[in-house]
């Protein structure tokens, strides 16, 4: 197992090059220079000609790329072209409110979502089935933005029981924390409630077809001891597997939800970044999001072993 | 009968503890006003960036040695006196009593020469000011001379400019600073002080008061007279997302938003604890800029078959849609500023499409498509495009518009490429008023070729026009100087101008006090209870 860890961690090295490259090269290619968006409206060509140089654009696009992944090499992520801090703070203060977000969300999700599959499971064909199986594809179909607009209007504006927006971090105190979270976590669950129960719905009937859930039924066990021991245990890994996809979705999704409810979260850096051509910032950031989604993976990939003793590696 | 004496008297007790705490005088509370800006203080150097936002920044922290006042006057700021010279070619400057950079050092003559110095190097007017300059002398920590060659009437234009690049005074430490790098230091002398460490770039910037300010006795006018800060702290807030910055000040979490779009103006008409500020009476201009160098815009015939194709009108109903928040002004320089005039433009912006039509025929446009660059992500510019492909296509124009984000477009029109080649044509944009007011100032109206701003217009007689507004030094020959550029423009079009627009501020009932200026002034607001 341990060897099979540090085989995958290693793994993680040429994927990250891939897209260290990738991320590079589209940053230059794509249209856009950070020396005229820094300049500003009134700035003449020789002005955005000396920032260029400042910032190191008019070397080789190889020279640029040798230079930046020998910082990466020493840890340092360098400094962003606009902003006078490196890249590493301004990831610093924005990771927070995205992992605080990305964690309640999913936590909503699963805790809705898991007993909402089964529940349709178990009542499949009726009318609680077509409910649940309905708000599923509502959930798939709402645009986020939309969902989000809609509880901001209701419970934020028209109620008053929630702000309608910003952050406030974890240190500052738990409940104004909480309370910030609420809306955001609602509007980004509701498709991941949608997408968790549809799964565990079809994996539930799926076991709950199969030849020891009879046996134990044979048996005369309970419903609810056969659901939670036999059927349950066994629908597992497809659950994982979606919730873990879940998770690394949700830190490229949360881009919307962070607009909407003005958090300064790591999405909105990476979209404040692109739209600037912050190529410090964005290269980092892609980087970052391309560890974590392996880390996930691979998360997950353990996880199976202790659901299901036979998966070994 | 004790016990219900004790009770009583319990009662009695406890009554008169809840009078005293309820008459007795609150604790002061600090007054934070939040704000939305325009857009997120990435820069903080308001010399290396002629952005608005950071012009903003530089107003907060910074102070100038003139300013200019709600009637376009410039006023003596920093400056305690100055005086001319009999022959004009010495202005002496002797800063006021009590100023203090933001560490508690008294603020220099030292340190204004070196921030004029380095403020020259990258501003346009200041570059002509200094054309003139033979000198900049030091005569006593307040005291200091500015010689000229020759006679100008820029240097008092020049130093109490209101817009981007605004000559903002830094201790000689920080104005040492090469023009073409960031600074780091920003310490300033203005009214706030900046808590770089609170700033957290896309989510807020902080100011607090600054307790050692000393503002003028005058009250404030424009962006002169006291700056008397009423608020202990100002938070600029980064919410990117208008219908969420606009939902955050109907529910009280916001007090301030600069520049909320105009389609969601009817939104904030209808609360009764917001109100909207028209604080900036010049407002703005569109323009739609050609790149003189890429045919056919180098013929100066098919540069006027436009103006002569275009209305103002269109243009603002499209943007803007109500005219309570639009002027149609056929004048160069902004209706309502000392330089309005209409000479000359008669048989332009009417959109007369037989005689741009004529122009093309005459001109001999052989139906080269003009690459027009759409911005699509900045509302109050959006919607120009659309409008002059279909008013050019109708005078006889293809035109090729090729939609992309702002900052794309920034990048594209620094390009001298030909258009085919990812170079461009055309764009529309929009500068604020109080950048336009006069040909030195008006970055478009720079004919100098290469070392003009993007479109490289080249044009001896427009430069020679501004050469010459530059020398006068009689106030009363300045509008005659403006016309004549005016009249030039017709005949040599930089760009095309097309109409002013307002946008007002928005703001909670109980913020009072704001200032008509050309840019946001957080002095003498003040906020009341909720």
């Amino acid at each position: 197992m341990l060897g099979y860890i540090v085989r995958r961690i290693f793994a993680t090295i040429p994927v990250v090059t891939v897209v260290a490259v990738l991320v590079f090269l589209l940053l230059r290619f794509t249209g856009g220079d950070p020396a005229a968006i820094i300049a500003g409206d009134s700035a003449t060509t020789q002005q955005v000609a000396e920032i260029r140089v400042k910032l190191g654009l008019e070397r080789p696009i190889v020279e640029q790329f040798v230079i930046w992944i020998g910082r990466i090499a020493r840890g340092d992520f360098g400094e962003s072209f606009f902003f006078k801090k490196t890249v590493a703070e301004l990831i610093r203060d924005r990771l927070e409110p995205t992992a605080a977000l990305a964690v309640c969300t999913i936590l909503l999700a699963v805790s809705i979502a898991v007993p909402l599959g089964v529940v349709a499971a178990a009542w499949r064909g009726t009318w609680i089935d077509r409910l649940v199986m309905g708000f599923c594809v509502l959930g798939f179909s709402v645009p986020v933005f939309v969902i989000g607009y809609a509880l901001i209007y209701f419970f934020a504006i028209e109620l008053a029981w929630l702000p309608v927006q910003g952050y406030q971090r974890i240190s500052e105190g738990f409940g104004g924390f909480l309370e910030r979270l609420i809306l955001p976590s609602v509007t980004l669950a509701v498709i991941y409630v949608a997408l968790i129960a549809r799964i565990t719905r079809t994996s539930v009937l799926e076991v709950m077809g199969a030849d020891h859930v009879r046996t134990a039924r044979a048996k005369g066990l309970g419903a609810i001891t056969i659901l939670l021991r036999h059927v349950l245990r066994n629908a597992a890994v497809p659950i994982v597997t979606v919730i873990g996809l879940g998770v690394a979705l949700l830190i490229g999704g949360v881009v919307v939800t962070e607009s909407v409810y003005g958090i300064p979260g790591l999405g909105r850096l990476t979209v404040d970044a692109v739209l600037a051509r912050d190529y410090p910032t964005v290269q980092a950031v892609i980087l970052l999001f391309s560890v974590v989604y392996v880390m996930i993976n691979l998360l997950v990939d353990l996880t199976y072993t202790f659901l299901d003793p036979r998966i070994r590696y | 009968m004790t016990f219900i004496r004790r009770i009583a008297a319990a009662w009695l007790a406890v009554s008169l503890l809840w009078c005293l705490i309820e008459t007795a005088p609150p604790a002061r509370a600090e007054t934070t006003l939040k704000a939305v800006m325009h857009s997120d203080l990435k820069i903080v150097d308001p010399i290396w960036t002629t952005a608005y936002i950071v012009r903003n920044h530089g107003y907060m922290i910074y102070d100038t040695l003139f300013a200019t006042d709600a009637k376009g006057d410039i006023k003596p700021q920093m400056v305690g006196k100055y005086d001319v010279s009999a022959d004009k070619l010495t202005y002496t400057m002797t800063l006021r009593d009590g100023l203090l950079w933001h560490d508690g050092k008294p603020v220099t003559a030292e340190d204004c020469v070196a921030s004029i110095k380095r403020w020259a190097q990258k501003d346009t007017m200041g570059q002509k000011m200094m054309s003139f300059v033979k000198d900049l002398v030091v005569v006593d920590p307040k005291t200091f001379k500015i010689v000229l060659k020759e006679q100008t009437g820029l240097v008092l234009p020049a130093l109490g400019k209101p817009s981007s690049n605004v000559p903002f005074m830094m201790p000689k430490r920080v104005a040492d600073t090469p023009a073409s790098e960031q600074i780091s230091d920003f310490t300033g002398s203005g009214p706030f002080v900046f808590k770089k460490d609170e700033w957290k770039p896309g989510d807020k910037a902080v100011y607090v008061k600054n307790p050692q300010y000393k503002p003028r006795s005058e009250p404030a006018s424009g962006l002169a007279g006291g700056k008397v800060v009423k608020v202990d702290r100002v938070e600029w807030r980064a919410i990117s997302d208008h219908q969420t910055a606009i939902n955050a000040l109907l529910a009280g979490e916001i007090d301030y938003i600069e520049t909320p779009p105009h389609d969601l103006l009817p939104v904030l008409k209808k609360d009764a604890n917001v109100k909207l500020v028209d604080s900036n009476p010049l407002g703005n201009q569109y323009v739609f800029r050609y790149n003189t160098l890429a045919k056919p815009f180098d013929n100066a015939k098919i540069r006027q078959a436009v103006m002569v194709a275009f209305n103002q009108k269109d243009f603002l109903e499209a943007v803007v849609g109500d005219p309570a928040y639009y002027k149609v002004c056929k004048a160069l320089f902004p209706c309502g500023s000392p330089n309005e005039s209409f000479k000359g433009m008669d048989g332009f912006l009417d959109s007369n499409f037989e005689k741009a039509k004529a122009l093309l025929k005459e001109a001999g446009y052989d139906g080269t498509p003009i690459v027009l660059m759409h911005s699509t992500d900045l509302a109050v510019l959006t919607n120009l495009a659309p409008v002059a492909k279909n008013l050019m296509e109708k005078a006889g124009f293809k035109v090729d518009m090729q939609s992309m984000d702002w900052q794309t477009l920034v990048s594209r029109r620094a390009k001298k490429d030909p258009p085919a080649q990812g170079g461009w044509h055309a764009f529309l944009t929009s500068w604020v008023a109080a950048d336009i007011l006069n040909p030195i100032g008006a970055g478009f109206i720079n004919a100098s070729c290469d070392t003009a701003m993007f479109g490289w217009p080249c044009d001896k007689e427009l430069e020679s026009l501004r050469d010459q507004y530059a020398r006068e030094t009689n106030p009363a020959k300045l509008k005659g100087i403006a016309e004549a550029v005016q009249v030039r423009e017709t005949q040599y079009p930089t760009h095309v101008w097309l109409g002013q627009w307002y946008g007002p501020v928005a703001t909670r009932k109980n913020v009072t006090g704001i200032i008509a200026a050309p840019a946001p002034a957080f002095w003498g607001i003040e906020k009341t209870g909720r």
